[in-house]
């Protein structure tokens, strides 16, 4: 794999959010970050704030019944409005005459057709005839073709190596017999994210053009990250039918965000020196965008096409319970069945397609950002694309094999990774059994029944001290507020669970997270197979290691936070890497002159100094953790997740949502606290500095 | 999926050649919607039905739907075909949906669905009373685990698929709790985990499903299921309480969307005509489950096997 600028491109990870020198520009863009004042100490906010809840904790807790036990007079259930609502609007609204679930259909139609068209293309190819009297009239692309153009994009794009990368990726998807299904996924993937780059472009530009549409589409896509899938599945089936069209609408939606935060980013960050320069020149406003700033920006704009594919990947699995074919589907067939080992070979089958997609369009924005002159005598690319595909279509007719790989030459490891599973629950069970029990018995069920019992107004009064201590009051306003909407929609026993499975798996993540990025900083050699193996945590899909987490330990909520966990690891490593590397090299050699100890450099020079940065670790690693609670909910939680799950299953649109955006509430309660937290915290440091 | 094998496909072709179809069907090209779900059995039941439609000139599809979530989506005409509704969990939503007017109950599959609480056989050994459900009274502790104790633990459904446990542990008074998943495929984790090891486990089966062809177990026997235990308290052992008695068992109906009687009729009267018996299935499920083939060439297998009787099923298009 290519070092350095490739390197400093890419970031598959920090969904749902981009990437920390992101963050930080958005950090210094929160109005709420407290100016350090040189007040007295008994004025600062933080005394403030721990006076006011000192008593409200006394309140709460000697006071009125209702200050422990939520009354049910100031709840309202809006679900059922909410639901009837857009049971309405996707059934009876009109737009001028024409109804607007006529509108979605038509949309889903021409969305099907064009799915269509790619599958036949890329995986199934024509048939004539139906029912028993199907027969194949055109074969689809062989695998020798597609193989051999991603092969022959590798290595224009970024030379031998990505060559090799795409080779064995794909060589890995036709040995192990995926290839065809991994076509399928290819197609809706390619569309998703072609239309996922191209609304995210648009809405970023506009957003760029309009500080009023910027605060909208800001606010509009911080609630979209962290509302879970599931609940706008519900309106989306509505809409567009059930099918891949809904799939692919679902997955738009889901991997729009970071492909317009980052395009509002790249654009804001061009130079004002290369737009004066186009304008001096006499560009046209249209020319100015399209021939000036958009390629200039072309480097961070692929930041966010590459958390746009990534996260289309993310969302295999969950599009193909809803009607996409493909990889998700054989790794969800192979699970119900037991079959674990077939099971994660389908699931690297994704990873392998996640590889390719990643690392060919870094590479293909990397050089479009960098000019793409031809070196003499080298013909242009489509040109060997077309003729490579002419010849190996033609090779493909003669030699079957080349078009579809024999059945009975397919690898499979399956019944090794069985067995595996097998003896690890024979031999191992009891001393996990052990494990498990003490986790539930002495630290879990504990925190559940503390976090269950605890006063609401006790809960909500520590969220706005801590709001008003670390942002003041606008921020303890905005958090107060998003804790009201869970009590009075009434979800405050489901989000107190999820905030007790978040705040253990996040725990868990982070201390065994850091520590592994700290150790991986200063060995850059270990850092290539370390971004494999974190890469293939994120885009394996998650159910391929939850259910021999069940086998092991059992339905319930400590297989749901292993699952947790595993996911919500690879930020917290990434993030703790990010921190070291941003340490000056001056304080380490001044510490070392001052003759510290490692472990003293680590406490007193790094950790000090990576706190910003480290603080945004923690709050992507918890946001990370909240976009697997529905997947944790599969295996039997209590939680938020669950309740959304529930509405899925039983078409609840309204309890879907409500539900759903109470789990927005609780993310966007830990980003606005954390952010505050790390703004505060680099500004505490500029002030040392000073 | 569209059919993979292109070999056997010309195979097929060459042998349905032959009769020369109706001139009336289909009545209209709209596609037919089948339904399909999170169980093997539906799926390949619909596949059937899809490649009879198909290929005697209907347009189909297959589309995935929630069990007990699917009635709005029949009732709207979103969903037009299902081949499986259990009368052990959808008894009263059936009921209640025919009773719109918008749907329609298509008779009996020939299948009969069982599905109740259910132990591996070793259990027996330490549980002497099965399977009589007061055994589990006794021997709740044998299935307790370190977060029940003294309770029994049971592996529940997922919550959408309408079971009445909850009510069932209450009203039977039974030393359990009840664990649900999130999905069956958790389930039978546990199982598998359990089974491997001999431990102890109670759990929800279904059949016609392959795990009662891997796995050696009997069904808890249970009060017998009358209508009269779910609605009346005074039935049953239990004079105070409802629900009183195991699942329903019996029945699998197929069942269709009302509007759809005029327009594809002839697809309609096939609908009604077809009929499965659980050995069959059973066998058929093992093909898809275990031995990993696709449900499009298992179904398309047994219809070519079974030629005359499909046929005759769809002898308003011949």
């Amino acid at each position: 794999m290519r070092a350095g600028p490739l390197q400093s491109l890419r970031r598959a990870d920090e969904i749902p959010h981009p990437a920390p020198k992101k963050a930080h520009a958005r950090m210094a863009s929160i109005d709420t970050v407290p100016r350090p004042k040189k007040s007295r100490p008994w004025t600062s906010p933080p005394a403030i704030a721990l006076v006011g809840f000192t008593l409200l904790a006394w309140a709460a807790l000697l006071g009125p019944a209702w200050m422990r036990v939520i009354p049910e007079a100031i709840t309202f259930p809006v679900a059922q409005v909410v639901g009837d609502a857009i049971n309405w609007f996707a059934r009876d609204a009109k737009i001028g005459g024409v109804a607007f679930q006529e509108m979605t259909r038509g949309l889903a139609t021409l969305f099907d057709y064009v799915i269509d068209a790619t599958v036949v293309v890329l995986a199934e190819g024509l048939f004539t005839g139906r029912g028993l009297n199907v027969t194949q009239s055109v074969p689809p692309l062989s695998w020798l073709a597609i193989g051999g153009a991603l092969v022959i994009m590798g290595y224009r794009f970024g030379g031998r190596n990505l060559a090799l990368i795409c080779a064995v990726s794909a060589g890995f998807l036709v040995f192990f017999g995926l290839w065809e299904n991994a076509m399928v996924t290819l197609a809706s993937v390619l569309v998703s994210v072609i239309l996922a780059i191209l609304l995210g472009l648009a809405l970023g530009i506009w957003s760029y053009r309009s500080a009023r549409i910027e605060n909208v589409t800001r606010g509009v896509m911080n609630v979209m990250q962290t509302v879970p899938i599931f609940s706008y599945l519900v309106p989306t089936l509505l809409l567009f039918g059930y099918g891949p069209s809904a799939a692919l609408v679902a997955t738009v939606i889901y991997a729009l965000p970071p492909m317009v935060h980052n395009t509002v980013l790249a654009l804001k960050s061009v130079p004002t020196e290369i737009t004066e320069c186009g304008r001096m020149i006499g560009c046209k406003p249209r020319q100015l965008l399209w021939q000036v700033q958009l390629p200039a920006a072309l480097g961070k704009l692929a930041v966010g096409m590459n958390q746009s594919i990534m996260m289309t990947l993310n969302m295999v699995i969950i599009a193909s319970m809803i009607g996409a074919g493909g990889l998700g589907f054989d790794v969800l067939s192979a699970l119900r069945k037991l079959d674990i080992g077939s099971g994660l070979e389908a699931g690297m089958g994704i990873v392998a397609l996640a590889i390719i997609l990643d690392r060919l369009s870094q590479a293909a924005a990397h050089r479009a950002a960098h000019g793409t002159h031809l070196k003499a005598g080298q013909r242009p690319l489509w040109q060997l694309l077309i003729a490579w595909l002419i010849f190996s279509t033609g090779l493909a007719l003669l030699l079957t094999p080349l078009q579809a790989w024999p059945d009975a030459w397919v690898v499979s490891t399956a019944s090794f990774w069985n067995a595996a599973v097998t003896w690890i629950n024979r031999e191992m069970f009891d001393l996990l059994e052990g494990i498990r029990n003490f986790a539930l018995l002495q630290v879990m069920r504990p925190f559940n029944d503390f976090l269950g019992n605890a006063p609401w107004t006790l809960i909500i009064g520590a969220v706005a001290a801590l709001g008003y201590a670390l942002g003041g009051a606008r921020l303890a306003l905005y958090t107060t507020g998003l804790a009201l909407f869970i009590v009075l929609t009434g979800y405050w026993g489901p989000a107190m669970s999820s905030v007790y499975l978040i705040t253990i798996s996040v725990s868990v993540a982070i201390a065994i997270g850091y520590p592994i990025g700290f150790w991986l900083s200063s060995r850059p050699r270990a850092q290539e197979p370390a971004n494999f193996v974190l890469d293939t945590m994120q885009t394996l899909p998650t159910l391929v290691y939850l259910l021999p987490a069940v086998m092991l330990f059992r339905i319930g909520d400590v297989s749901a936070v292993i699952a947790v966990i595993l996911y919500a690891i690879a930020p917290a490593v990434r993030y703790a890497m990010i921190g070291m590397a941003q340490v000056p090299h001056a304080r380490l050699e001044a510490a070392e002159i001052a003759g510290c100890t490692r472990w003293q450099t680590l406490i007193w020079v790094r950790l000090p100094a990576a706190l910003p940065t480290l603080l945004i670790g923690v709050n992507q690693t918890i946001m990370m953790a909240f976009s697997m609670l529905i997947i944790a909910a599969l295996v039997g939680t209590k939680d938020l997740g669950q309740e959304v799950l529930i509405a899925l299953n039983r078409s609840l649109v309204g309890e879907g949502i409500i539900a759903g955006l109470c789990v927005a509430c609780l993310a966007l309660i830990a980003d606005g606290l954390l952010k505050a937290a790390a703004a505060r915290a680099s500004s505490d440091k500029k002030r040392t500095a000073e | 999926m569209k059919i993979k094998t292109i070999a056997t496909s010309a195979a097929v072709a060459a042998m349905l050649a032959g009769p020369a179809l109706s001139q009336a069907v289909p009545e209209s090209d709209d596609t037919i919607k089948i339904m399909t779900g999170d169980w093997t059995s539906i799926g390949l039941q619909g596949e059937m039905m899809s490649l009879i439609l198909q290929t005697v000139g209907y347009n189909t599809e297959l589309v995935v739907a929630d069990d007990s979530g699917r009635y709005p989506g029949f009732e709207n005409g979103d969903l037009h075909i299902s081949m499986e509704t259990w009368q052990t969990t959808q008894l009263q939503n059936l009921e209640k949906s025919v009773a719109t007017g918008k749907v329609l109950d298509m008779g009996e599959t020939g299948l009969r669905g069982v599905e109740d609480w259910w132990y591996p056989l070793y259990m027996k050994e330490r549980c002497p009373g099965l399977p009589a459900w007061e055994a589990l009274k006794d021997c709740a502790e044998v299935f307790a685990t370190a977060d029940t104790t003294p309770n029994g633990r049971y592996v529940g459904g997922p919550v959408s698929w309408g079971d009445h446990d909850e009510q069932m542990v209450a009203a039977l008074d039974l030393p359990f709790d009840i664990v649900h998943p999130g999905t069956d495929a958790a389930m039978f984790a546990e199982l598998k985990s359990a089974y491997d090891r001999e431990a102890p486990i109670v759990l929800w089966v279904w059949q016609p499903h392959w795990v009662t062809s891997v796995y050696e177990g009997e069904y808890v026997q249970f009060p017998q299921f009358e209508l009269a235990c779910f609605e009346d308290p005074a039935w049953g052992p239990n004079p105070d309480a409802t629900y009183d008695c195991g699942k329903p068992y019996g029945w699998i109906k197929k069942m269709a969307w009302a509007g759809g009687e005029e327009k594809w009729p002839c697809a309609y009267e096939i609908v009604r005509n077809y009929q499965m018996d659980n050995d069959t299935m059973a066998a058929l499920l093992v093909e898809v489950d275990l031995n990993g083939r696709s449900s499009t060439e298992v179904a398309t297998e047994w219809l070519m096997a079974n030629d005359a009787t499909w046929k005759e099923w769809a002898s308003c298009a011949m």
